[in-house]
């Protein structure tokens, strides 16, 4: 009798066995690295519709991030400034400038500017700008040293972990509240007593239940 | 008595009846496999094919528009999915109690029915892993259930039971699926020997896996064989445990009660029998294999359902006994509440079926009687679905808090998705018996008087 299958069918167990191992190592590794908000969410830098430099007001100028985002510390939001605090100094600098045209526009026909947001959580999130503040986590623990950027972009991947990466373990990220703008503040080598006594001042427990921020 | 008297009432009939030889158990259900398919096979797919449909297109309909397309309301947040897969899970228990238990208990009758059963057991838990899928409301998360790394460092809770459930479950319906195949080897050399077109030898050639019948492929078979079975055998009563754990460990009172594993246990077993006496019997007829399936197999799958049935009968009355013996009476409310309250009619519905029915199988009269078998068997399982029923829906339909109370009614998506899953459960079987030997001849064979080589000493 014939023989239905030639030789080479002998291999063919090693070689999907080695394919299957091969190719599910290869699936793991594609959603770990490419699926990461690490990679799908961090490094966002959209481009705004007024080349608006951090890197200038906020580094050179020295402007404290509070001139502009004036809410943070009393309010769940980091407010987008208005027109009107830019004008506060564009009314009388670079008045004729064609790339602050958007602003007069803005300004003259009482329509805000549609700055284009940066850092987005889920609706289903629920996060304080002021909660944070008061405790002393920094602008730069989660935004990066904004000081630097001339166009600002994502440094953090925002994603669940991170968040509780941060809420199971505070104390390396705890200041001075009156450093919290400070964008090259260094811990000081006690950093772990002065954050226990923080915690324990302020009575800080982050929450890491769901209901802490999917209310 | 003597000696001839008792020597008739001791010795067994023979397993397999008309003298059959080598050659006619394989030409008897390779045949069925070889001939042309009958003109009912392919009415009955039609029907049970429509029904899974049906079935597929009620889950479409729940994942466009959610769970609230059921008859859940506030106290009864489980209604038929979760009664439905215990059911199905239920059902699934005997398969692998034939070829495992009774494998390593030496019962030589398990040969003509394990293929089947464990056919059967694979079907029923593919319908039962549906339920726990699409009731979790986001089914498009549904991989959540599984612990894997993620962003969300977010892990299922180890301590919740329903997450043993997908492990339990899983676990068996793997095990299950490789004995099953294991088992199916040797059968499918022989359809690839007996095959006369070169497509059906490339298949069963490949589902073979290269099987001589050698000497030394037989010795490692049967070491394989006997290690998987003691692997499934604890499963068989684990995975039911932890099923009745999903309600044993919660507070409500008629779930939390330290008697669910092994009354779970054997529920299913008992329904499991019953499922396989149903389909045993319209199988031995449509293919005329009577004489490979007997009335002795029909009449000791009778005597385990009166087991069983006792057994679960038993827990019935342990569990208002220790109602009454705790003195609490919320506890005795539920029970009373069970058998007197607005769900009476399923409570007795389950006692008339599972208590009262088995107990026909006392008399040899009715254990070798088709019909009543038939019919008896079918009951049971109506009965072990009320079963379910009576424990989800009664005891959460007067929870803790009197002003919560409410009656649960099922709807028309509940009922469609139910009776699809039968259509799904016979679909796969008419698929099984058309394409794959139904009856393991190689097994089989190995129980006839010829595979005994001192079948012709005095000196037994």
């Amino acid at each position: 009798m014939a023989q239905i299958f030639p030789r080479w069918t002998n291999k063919t167990p090693r070689v999907i066995l080695i394919t299957a191992v091969t190719a599910f190592a290869a699936i793991v590794a594609f959603f770990w690295y490419f699926g990461s908000p690490k990679y799908t969410d961090a490094g966002y830098r959209p481009v705004q519709p007024v080349p608006y430099s951090h890197k200038l007001h906020a580094g050179d100028l020295e402007l404290d991030c509070r001139y502009c985002h004036w809410a943070v510390e009393i309010s769940e939001s980091a407010n987008v400034p208005s027109t009107q605090i830019c004008m506060n100094c564009h009314s009388l600098i670079l008045t004729e400038s064609e790339k602050l045209m958007p602003l007069r526009e803005s300004i003259g026909n009482n329509v805000p500017v549609q700055w284009i947001r940066v850092h987005m959580l889920p609706d289903y999130v629920y996060f304080d700008h002021g909660a944070h503040l008061n405790a002393g986590v920094g602008c730069v623990t989660c935004h990066g040293n904004v000081a630097e950027m001339e166009i600002v972009s994502q440094i953090s991947p925002l994603s669940m972990s991170w968040c509780l990466e941060c809420h199971r373990n505070p104390a390396p990220n705890l200041r001075p509240v009156d450093q919290i703008t400070n964008m090259n503040w260094q811990p000081p080598e006690d950093q772990k007593s002065f954050a226990e006594q923080v915690l324990k001042e302020k009575n800080i427990y982050p929450p890491v239940a769901c209901s802490g921020c999917h209310r | 008595m003597s000696h001839t008297e008792y020597n008739k009432n001791i010795i067994e009939p023979p397993l397999i009846q008309n003298n059959p030889t080598f050659g006619s158990i394989t030409g008897d259900v390779s045949g069925l496999v070889e001939a042309r398919t009958p003109m009912p096979w392919y009415l009955l797919l039609a029907l049970s094919g429509s029904l899974a449909l049906l079935m597929f297109g009620m889950i479409g309909y729940l994942v466009y528009e959610g769970v609230g397309i059921w008859g859940l309301n506030v106290p009864v947040g489980w209604g038929w999915a979760i009664i439905n897969f215990v059911f199905w899970v239920g059902i699934g228990h005997a398969g692998t109690l034939i070829s495992a238990i009774l494998f390593l208990l030496r019962q030589k009758w398990r040969t003509s029915i394990n293929r089947f059963a464990e056919g059967m057991t694979l079907f029923a838990v593919i319908c039962a892993l549906i339920f726990p899928g699409i009731h979790v409301g986001r089914i498009w998360v549904v991989y959540w259930l599984l612990p894997y790394p993620n962003q969300m460092s977010m892990w299922p809770n180890f301590r919740s039971p329903l997450v043993w459930d997908i492990f339990a479950v899983a676990t068996y319906f793997l095990v299950s699926a490789m004995f099953w195949y294991m088992g199916l080897i040797p059968d499918m050399a022989t359809l690839r020997d007996r095959a006369k077109t070169r497509a059906k030898k490339i298949i069963y050639g490949f589902l073979a896996i290269g099987w001589r019948g050698g000497n030394r492929q037989w010795k490692h078979y049967e070491m394989a064989y006997l290690l998987l079975a003691g692997l499934s055998t604890p499963l068989v009563l684990s995975v039911h445990s932890v099923v009745s754990t999903d309600f044993a460990t919660s507070v409500l009172p008629g779930w939390h009660t330290t008697i669910f594993p092994p009354y779970f246990v054997a529920g299913a077993v008992f329904s499991g029998f019953a499922m396989v006496t149903t389909l045993a019997i319209i199988v031995r007829k449509i293919f005329k294999i009577e004489h490979i399936i007997t009335m002795n197999h029909l009449d000791k799958m009778a005597k385990i359902m009166l087991a069983t049935g006792m057994m679960v009968g038993y827990a019935y009355s342990v569990e208002f006994f220790m109602a009454w013996y705790s003195g609490n009476e919320y506890e005795i409310f539920t029970f009373v509440n069970r058998a007197l309250g607005p769900y009476a009619w399923g409570y007795w519905i389950m006692i008339s079926c599972n208590v009262f029915v088995p107990q026909l199988f006392w008399f040899k009269k009715f254990r070798k009687s088709i019909p009543v078998l038939f019919v008896a068997s079918i009951l049971i399982n109506i009965g072990m679905w009320f079963e379910r029923f009576v424990i989800v829906v009664s005891s959460l339909s007067r929870d803790f808090l009197p002003s919560s109370w409410d009656y649960y009614k099922p709807t028309i998506f509940d009922i469609g998705t139910f009776i699809g899953s039968f259509g799904l459960f016979l679909t796969l079987f008419l698929l099984f018996v058309r394409f794959l030997p139904i009856i393991a001849m190689s097994e089989v064979k190995g129980v006839l008087p010829q595979a005994d080589p001192h079948r012709h000493s005095q000196h037994k």
